[in-house]
């Protein structure tokens, strides 16, 4: 006679099946909900701008699988895959520095600082690739008027949120994180510098860096920094991260200018993304009338 | 052993095919380009990589039969590595040959992807049984010994025209230096 052993209850003893295969479903579903909440979520009310352009819109496909964003993997098309489950809500915004009252605003308040436009900007990568994306926010000065920033305050300082767990290959981006970085009062003050919270209508995908990024658009690419978790006021010019990985290729600076070249390659042409042929890169990427007062007697050369 | 080298014609044509079907139903991603130029570097690479490990594969494992498929091997390195130079010639530079010739000696990378094909000229050339016949083993031997230059400056072109995750160039650069030392070893031996 064989005696057979028990050795020990297991879930599926207990559980009938349908209902843990259930509870794992609401389980999915909820934390699914945590970050699908914020990311593609239609924007009311949002009025055009006079600041965009009429060129022809970069198709969404290809605005939110061809993405720049190393702590979710350094190919183009890794973003889109890896931050699907990056959790954006909820999210706050630490202002510190040189403020008269720092505080930490939750993404609702900076939401509604000021009513959110339609802006349609050139957007020209470092790698001298270039999209036009119609970004949604409103201009960063609505909230550095908010934050009454003290007469010390000449830069301001930002920084992406970094968290190895939810960014596990941020570890061979071969980039020091958490990402940073930084821009003059004056540019920062610009009315073209946006605090970006959406595009196409929405709010923006995680891989384009939800839930609030910045869009400087006669700078290149990596200037918009993602996911702002921190915003500091400082005195001194703070540091950015691809100038600390390699200051010779990067400067602070980083305005579009196709007479300097990258040490590796030419910033002459660019090619816009969906077309065979490629495009004089233009100064500023085309808003010299509105921002090359701000770099007058300034050796774009040497501060590039 | 004639359908062994059909099946090797056919794999080291199948990256091509794999790419020009992916191009026929647009899904060479946002930016078809730059997408085949990588493909076609990455193959370059890999097939010379694939040539050096050649010898080695065929003594450590004892299979003499190995050696037939090194020159197709190399031939199809010379052939992405072709594909890629035109690539940069015509869809990168659209055939602007001054701007060309200022990208070969400014640009560090640019000479040593240069560097690591115009060396895998004569290679293919003197690659058949004639050539081998006319220039006597020895010098053959001697010449074929570029690949190795190939192979480094290739590995180099990789690793300094990345941005910052140099983990790729710095795979094939051990495979390499390991199938290098390897030869250094045993001919010491």
């Amino acid at each position: 006679m064989i005696i057979r052993v028990e050795k020990g209850l297991r879930y599926s003893d207990v559980t009938p099946r349908a209902d843990y295969v259930n509870r794992r479903r609401f389980l999915a579903g909820a934390i699914g909900l945590g970050s699908a909440a914020w990311a593609g979520t239609k924007l009311p009310g949002i009025t055009k701008s006079r600041l965009s352009t009429d060129e022809k819109m970069t198709p969404y496909q290809d605005v939110t699988t061809y993405n720049n964003y190393y702590e979710f993997g350094t190919a183009k098309d890794a973003p889109a895959v890896n931050a699907t489950a990056f959790r954006t809500s909820p999210w706050t915004v630490r202002i510190e520095g040189e403020v008269a009252k720092p505080q930490v605003l939750d993404l609702d308040a900076v939401m509604k600082m000021a009513p959110l436009e339609e802006r349609i900007y050139r957007h020209r990568c470092v790698e001298a690739w270039s999209m036009v994306v119609p970004w949604i926010g409103f201009p960063l000065a609505a909230l550095i008027q908010k934050m009454a920033p003290t007469s010390k305050a000449k830069y301001v300082a930002f920084e992406t949120f970094f968290d190895s767990k939810q960014m596990p290959r941020a570890q061979y981006g071969g980039l020091p994180f958490p990402y940073v970085e930084g821009l003059r009062m004056d540019e920062a003050m610009h009315p073209l510098t946006l605090l970006c919270v959406g595009l196409y209508g929405e709010t923006l995908p995680n891989q384009n860096g939800a839930p609030l990024r910045l869009v400087v658009p006669w700078k290149y690419g990596f200037k918009g920094i993602k996911s702002i978790a921190r915003i500091r006021f400082t005195e001194k010019m703070p540091p950015s991260t691809w100038n600390l990985a390699n200051a010779g290729e990067y400067g602070f600076y980083s305005n579009v200018n196709p007479s300097v070249d990258h040490p590796r390659w030419t910033q002459a042409k660019e090619r816009r993304i969906g077309e065979f042929f490629k495009r004089d890169t233009v100064m500023f990427n085309g808003y010299g009338d509105q921002v090359a007062g701000l770099y007058s007697g300034m050796d774009l050369r040497k501060n590039y | 052993m004639r359908w062994g080298k059909v099946l090797a014609f056919t794999a080291g044509l199948a990256p091509l095919l794999y790419v020009a079907w992916l191009g026929f139903q647009q899904q060479l991603g946002a930016n078809p380009i730059e997408y085949i130029t990588h493909a076609t570097g990455d193959w370059t690479l890999r097939f010379l990589v694939l040539t050096l490990a050649v010898t080695p594969l065929r003594k450590i494992l004892g299979r003499p039969e190995l050696a037939q498929y090194r020159r197709m091997s190399g031939l199809f390195a010379f052939f992405y590595g072709c594909l890629h130079l035109l690539t940069y010639v015509w869809l990168d530079k659209f055939f602007d040959v001054a701007d060309i010739w200022k990208d070969v000696w400014k640009r560090p990378f640019i000479t040593m992807g240069m560097l690591s094909l115009v060396v895998m000229v004569p290679l293919a050339v003197t690659s058949t049984a004639g050539w081998i016949r006319r220039m006597g083993g020895q010098r053959w031997r001697l010449l074929h010994r570029l690949v190795y230059v190939s192979a480094v400056a290739g590995c180099i072109h990789y690793y300094w025209l990345v941005k910052s995750d140099v983990r790729l160039p710095v795979v094939y650069g051990a495979i390499t230096v390991l199938l290098l030392t390897w030869r250094v070893v045993n001919a010491k031996r």
